[in-house]
C-alpha cells in the first residue's frame, strides 16, 4: 500500500446543490498532506464523505480497503481518526468520558496523549463544554490519537484559536504527524508551510492542483487558488 | 393539448362522472361496499359520499404535510370545529343557514391563525406534539359536554327548522347531500389547485425543501407556514360541516379524536403525499376499504372462519394499519408514486429531507 | 389539609407512571428524532403481557408470587415489542425521520386493531394481591399501597437509569448520540446498536408503566386503547421537560401529574368539567412554551 487514501470521482449532493463534482486524490502513506481551498468549496464536505458521513458516488479507498457503502463505525475502524472543523467535542461528557468513548483498542494510548497534551490529564473530570475552544480542540485530537491508528482527517484545527495558541498547536501536529500519516484541512498557510509536505487544491468542488508544500511561495498559486495575496 | 389542459379535462370528466352516479340503478355483486347491491343505493352514495368528505379534508391536509412537509396533528380539531360550531348554531341556537357557515368558518379562521401562530413557534417534533395536544384538548373539551352544548359522548343530532328541507338527512336526500359532498370535494381540490400552483405554493415546497435558504432569500417562512396551517384548516371546517350534514349526528370519537387525524394521515400517504390527485385517491381507496371490511366482517359466513383469520379480518383498523405500514416500508411515494415515477422522486425527497446517511438523521434542526 | 395531602400523593404517583412512560420517550427522541407513537402499544401489550402470563399460571401460588410474576412480565413483554419494532421497522428507515414517525403510527393502529379484534374493547382484570388494594395509615392519612408501590417504581428507575446513563460504557454512548449522534459512529461506533438499546430500555419502562398504570388508576382493568391515551400525556411531559431530556422528564411528569390531580379535585366538582385536569395540562403545555420553547430542561441528559 503506498497511499493511505485513493478517491476518484467522488460526487456529493446536498440539499440540491452538487457540492462535491468529481473529486480525485491520493494521499500518500507518511507526512501530511494539506487539502486547501477558499471558503465552500467542499474540503469538510470532501473528509465527511471519506468517512460515509454524507451520501456520496465515487470510490474510495482507505487504508487499501474499498469502502464504498461502507457505515462510518466500520470505516473508522480500519484506522482513521477524525478531528471535525468544530472540534464536536460532546460537552455535556467529561474529558475522562470523551476520551473513554473513543477506546477502540485493548490498550489506549493515553502516555502518547498525555506526552503531547499533559493538560488532559489534570482536566479529566471536567465537562467538555467548560472547556476553552483551544482545551476542547486538545480534546479532539487526543480521541482520534488515542488508538495509534494510522490515518488522521483533521479539520481546521486553527479555527478560533489565539496566534500564540496556534503555535503551540503547531509543535503538538507537528508530534502528531511522526506518528500517523495525516489530511490536514488548513487555512492557516503558515501552519501549512511548517507542517505539510504535499498541498491539494480545491476550488468549486474539483480539484484544480495538486503539488508541493513548497508551491505555497510562489504567490501567484496562493492568489490564484486561495485568494490570498501571498505568505509572508 | 398542453399537459394542464388535459388533465383538466381529465379531472372535469371524473366530476361528471361522479355527479351522475345518483342515477346509475346500476346491478353491482360483490364489490359494493353496502349490502344493497345496487350503485346508486343509499347506502352506495353515503359510503361515496363521506369518501368525498374525507378526500376534500386530506387535500387540505396535503398542504401542510405533503407541500409544506409539517407534520401537524391538529387537523381533526377544524374538522370538529366544522362539525360543533354548524351544529350547535343550527340546533342549539337555531340561527339561519347562512350566519351558521359564516360563524363556523369565522370560529375555525380565529383558532387556526391563534395556535397555529402558538404552534409554530417550535419546529419539527415539538411542533407535531404540539398540535397534537390542542387537537386533543379539544376532545377533551367537546367529551366533557360543556353548558350542554355539545352532547358529550351521547352526541348531538344535527335537527333545525332553518335547515331546507332538500338537506335534512332524511334518506331521500341522501342523492342531495352526496352533490354536496361532491361539491365540497370539487371547491377544496380548486382551491389547493390554486394556492399550490401559484407563487405561495412554490414557496412552500421551498420550505419543505430547504427552509433555510428561503431565509438566506430574506423570505420569512414563518408567514407562508402560517397560512399553509390556516387553508388546511379552513378546509377541514368545510369538511365538517359536509360531514355532519350527511351523517346528522356528532359523537366525539368519529369526529374529534386523533384517530380521524391519524386516518386523514393514512389517506394522504397511501395516496402519495405531496400529489393533489394522490390524496383524493388515498381517501377514496380508505373509506371505501374501511366500509368495504366492515360489510364482509357482518356478514354470516364470515362467523364461520377460523379465529386467527376472522380476528385480524374483522378490524379494519388493523388492516389499514397494516397496508398502511407495507406503504411506508416499500411504496414511500404512495399510489400516485406508483403511477408517475417522476412523483416517486419528489415523495422520496420528502422524507428524506435532510439526508440519505444511515446515522444523519435531521428532522428540522441538524 | 388531609384532603390536600392525599391529592399531592396520589398525583405525585401519577407523575412517577407519567416518568416511566415518558422518559424512554425522551430518550428515543433525544437520540433517534424518532416521535416514537408506538410507545402508547409498549405500555398497552406490557399490560397485556403481563394478564396472559399471570391468568395461566395455577391460582395456588398465591396472589403476591403472581402480581410480581406478572410485573416481570409486563417489563420483559415491553422490551421485546420495542426491540422487534426498532429492528424490524426502524431500521430499514434510517435516515427518513418522517417515514419512522409514520411506521410507529402504522404499527399502533394496526395492533390496537387486532387487540380489539381478539379481546374486543372491554376490559381485562390483572389479578393483584390484596394489600395492593388497601390503604396504609400515615400520619393520620389513609394512603392507597398501590401509590406507593407507583412511587418505589418510579424513584428505583429514574436512580437505575441516572447511574446506566452515567456509569456505563453505553449510557455514555447514549449521552454522547443524544448531543452528537455523527460523531458518535465517527469515533468507530456502531450507533445502531445504541439505537436499539434506547428502544429496549424504553419499550421495558413502558410496559412496566402499563401495568401500573392500570393497577394504581384503572382499578385492575386494562383495555386496548389504554396506552395510546396514556401516551399523550407522557407526549406532553417530554416537551414540558424538554426533548431528550431525563431530568426534565422527571421533573415535567411530577409537575403534570400534580397539576392533573389538583385541578381534578378543586375544579372539577365547582365546574362540573370532568376533563378539566386533562385540558389544564394542555394549558400548561402553551404555558410552558410561551416561555421556554425548548421545554424547562433544553436537550442535554
Ligand atoms: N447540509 C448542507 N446543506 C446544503 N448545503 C451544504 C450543506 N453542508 C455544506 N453545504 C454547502 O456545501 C459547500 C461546501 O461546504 P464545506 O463545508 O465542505 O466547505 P469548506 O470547504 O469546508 O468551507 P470552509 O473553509 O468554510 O470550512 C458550501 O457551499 C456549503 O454551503
Ligand atoms: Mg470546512
Amino acid at each position: 500500500m503506498t497511499n493511505a487514501l485513493e478517491v476518484s470521482d467522488l460526487h456529493v449532493t446536498l440539499a440540491g446543490s452538487h457540492v462535491l463534482q468529481g473529486i480525485s486524490l491520493n494521499v500518500p502513506v507518511g507526512g501530511v498532506t494539506a487539502l486547501l481551498g477558499r471558503n465552500g468549496v467542499g474540503k469538510t464536505t470532501t473528509l465527511r464523505a471519506l468517512l460515509g458521513l454524507v451520501a456520496s458516488t465515487g470510490a474510495i479507498s482507505v487504508l487499501g480497503t474499498d469502502v464504498r457503502g461502507w457505515a462510518t463505525h466500520r470505516i473508522v475502524r480500519l484506522g482513521v481518526g477524525y478531528v471535525p472543523e468544530d472540534r464536536d467535542v460532546f460537552a455535556g461528557l467529561t474529558v475522562a468520558e470523551n476520551l473513554r468513548l473513543a477506546e477502540r483498542i485493548e490498550a489506549p494510548r493515553y502516555d502518547d496523549v498525555y506526552a503531547i497534551f499533559p493538560e488532559l490529564r489534570e482536566r479529566s473530570g471536567q465537562r467538555a463544554g467548560t472547556m476553552s475552544g483551544g482545551q476542547q480542540q486538545m480534546v479532539s485530537i487526543a480521541r482520534a490519537l488515542l488508538n495509534g491508528w494510522p490515518l488522521l482527517l483533521i479539520d481546521e484545527p486553527s479555527k478560533g484559536l489565539a496566534p500564540r495558541l496556534v503555535g503551540e498547536l503547531a509543535d503538538a501536529l507537528a508530534r502528531v504527524a511522526t506518528l500517523a500519516t495525516v489530511l490536514l484541512v488548513e487555512q492557516n498557510l503558515a501552519l501549512v508551510r511548517r507542517l505539510a509536505q504535499r498541498i491539494i487544491v480545491l476550488d468549486h468542488g474539483e480539484v484544480v492542483h495538486t503539488g508541493d508544500a513548497q508551491e505555497l511561495d510562489d504567490p501567484d498559486l496562493a492568489k490564484r487558488f486561495l485568494g490570498v495575496s501571498g505568505v509572508k | 393539448m398542453s399537459p394542464s389542459v388535459r388533465r383538466a379535462a381529465i379531472a372535469l370528466g371524473l366530476v361528471a362522472v361522479a355527479a351522475l352516479v345518483p342515477f346509475i340503478g346500476l346491478h353491482l355483486p360483490w364489490i359494493l361496499p353496502s349490502t344493497v347491491n345496487v350503485v346508486n343505493s343509499t347506502g352506495t352514495l353515503e359510503v361515496l359520499a363521506l369518501s368525498f368528505v374525507f378526500a376534500g379534508v386530506a387535500l387540505g391536509y396535503d398542504v401542510i404535510f405533503g407541500y409544506t412537509g409539517l407534520l401537524s396533528l391538529g387537523p381533526v380539531m377544524y374538522f370538529a370545529t366544522g362539525v360543533y360550531v354548524f351544529d350547535i348554531t343550527l340546533t342549539h341556537w337555531n340561527w339561519p343557514l347562512a350566519s351558521a357557515l359564516v360563524a363556523t368558518f369565522a370560529v375555525s379562521l380565529v383558532l387556526a391563525i391563534l395556535l397555529g401562530a402558538i404552534a409554530l413557534r417550535v419546529s419539527g417534533i415539538a411542533f407535531t406534539m404540539v398540535t397534537l395536544a390542542f387537537a386533543q384538548a379539544f376532545y377533551y373539551l367537546v367529551e366533557d359536554n360543556p353548558h350542554g352544548l355539545t352532547g358529550g359522548d351521547t352526541g348531538l343530532a344535527l335537527y333545525s327548522s332553518r335547515l331546507p328541507a332538500f338537506l335534512s338527512g332524511a334518506v331521500s336526500n341522501t342523492r342531495n347531500l352526496y352533490w354536496i359532498a361532491l361539491g365540497f370535494l370539487v371547491v377544496s381540490y380548486a382551491v389547493v389547485w390554486l394556492v399550490t400552483e401559484s407563487e405561495t405554493g412554490h414557496v412552500l415546497v421551498a420550505i419543505r425543501e430547504n427552509e433555510r435558504r428561503l431565509e438566506v432569500l430574506g423570505i420569512r417562512p414563518f408567514r407562508y407556514k402560517l397560512a399553509a396551517y390556516t387553508l388546511s384548516s379552513l378546509v377541514a371546517t368545510g369538511g365538517g360541516v359536509a360531514y355532519i350534514l350527511l351523517i346528522g349526528t356528532a359523537v366525539p370519537s368519529a369526529v374529534a379524536s386523533v384517530t380521524v387525524t391519524l386516518s386523514i394521515l393514512v389517506m394522504v400517504v397511501l395516496g402519495g403525499a405531496g400529489t393533489r390527485w394522490g390524496a383524493v385517491t388515498g381517501a377514496v381507496i380508505y373509506v371505501y376499504l374501511q366500509q368495504y371490511l366492515l360489510k364482509v366482517a357482518a356478514e354470516p359466513s364470515f362467523a364461520t372462519l377460523p379465529a386467527f383469520l376472522r380476528v385480524p379480518l374483522s378490524q379494519p383498523q388493523f388492516l389499514l394499519g397494516l397496508i398502511f405500514v407495507l406503504f411506508v416500508l416499500f411504496v414511500p411515494g404512495g399510489i400516485a408514486g406508483v403511477v408517475t415515477r417522476r412523483r416517486l422522486r419528489s415523495a422520496a425527497r420528502l422524507f428524506d429531507a435532510t439526508s440519505a446517511v444511515p446515522t444523519t438523521i435531521p428532522m428540522e434542526e441538524p | 389539609m388531609n384532603v390536600f395531602l392525599a391529592l399531592t400523593f396520589s398525583g405525585i404517583a401519577l407523575g412517577a407512571i407519567y416518568f416511566l412512560a415518558a422518559s424512554g420517550l425522551s430518550l428515543i427522541y433525544g437520540l433517534m428524532d424518532i416521535l416514537n407513537f408506538a410507545h402508547g402499544l409498549f405500555m398497552t401489550l406490557g399490560a397485556y403481557v403481563a394478564w396472559d402470563v399471570a391468568s395461566h399460571l395455577p391460582t395456588s401460588w398465591g396472589a403476591p408470587l403472581l402480581f410480581s410474576i406478572a410485573v416481570v412480565a409486563s417489563i420483559i413483554g415491553g422490551a421485546l415489542a420495542a426491540g422487534l419494532t426498532e429492528v424490524l421497522l426502524i431500521r430499514p428507515l434510517y435516515g427518513r425521520p418522517v417515514s419512522q414517525i409514520l411506521v410507529t403510527i402504522g404499527l399502533d393502529l394496526a395492533v390496537v386493531g387486532l387487540l380489539l379484534g381478539g379481546f374486543g374493547s372491554n376490559s381485562l382484570s390483572i389479578p393483584v394481591p390484596l394489600w395492593l388494594i388497601e390503604a396504609s395509615r400515615v400520619g393520620g392519612l389513609d394512603l392507597p399501597n398501590s401509590n406507593f408501590v407507583a412511587l418505589v417504581a418510579g424513584v428505583v428507575i429514574l436512580v437505575a437509569l441516572e447511574l446506566f446513563l452515567h456509569r456505563t460504557r453505553y449510557g455514555i454512548t447514549i449521552r454522547a448520540g443524544v448531543e452528537n449522534r455523527d460523531m458518535v459512529s465517527a469515533l468507530g461506533i456502531n450507533v445502531g446498536r445504541a439505537f436499539t438499546l434506547v428502544f429496549v430500555i424504553g419499550g421495558a419502562m413502558a410496559g412496566l408503566a402499563g401495568l401500573l398504570y392500570a393497577v394504581v388508576f384503572s382499578g385492575d382493568l386494562i383495555s386496548p386503547t389504554q396506552g395510546d391515551s396514556l401516551l399523550i400525556f407522557a407526549f406532553i411531559v417530554v416537551v414540558i421537560g424538554g426533548l431528550g431530556s431525563i431530568r426534565g422528564s422527571a421533573v415535567a411528569a411530577l409537575v403534570v401529574g400534580l397539576v392533573q390531580d389538583y385541578t381534578n379535585f378543586y375544579l372539577g366538582s365547582h365546574s362540573g368539567m370532568a376533563e378539566i385536569g386533562n385540558l389544564s395540562v394542555v394549558l400548561l403545555l402553551a404555558l410552558v412554551l410561551e416561555w421556554r420553547p425548548r421545554g424547562l430542561f433544553g436537550s442535554t441528559l
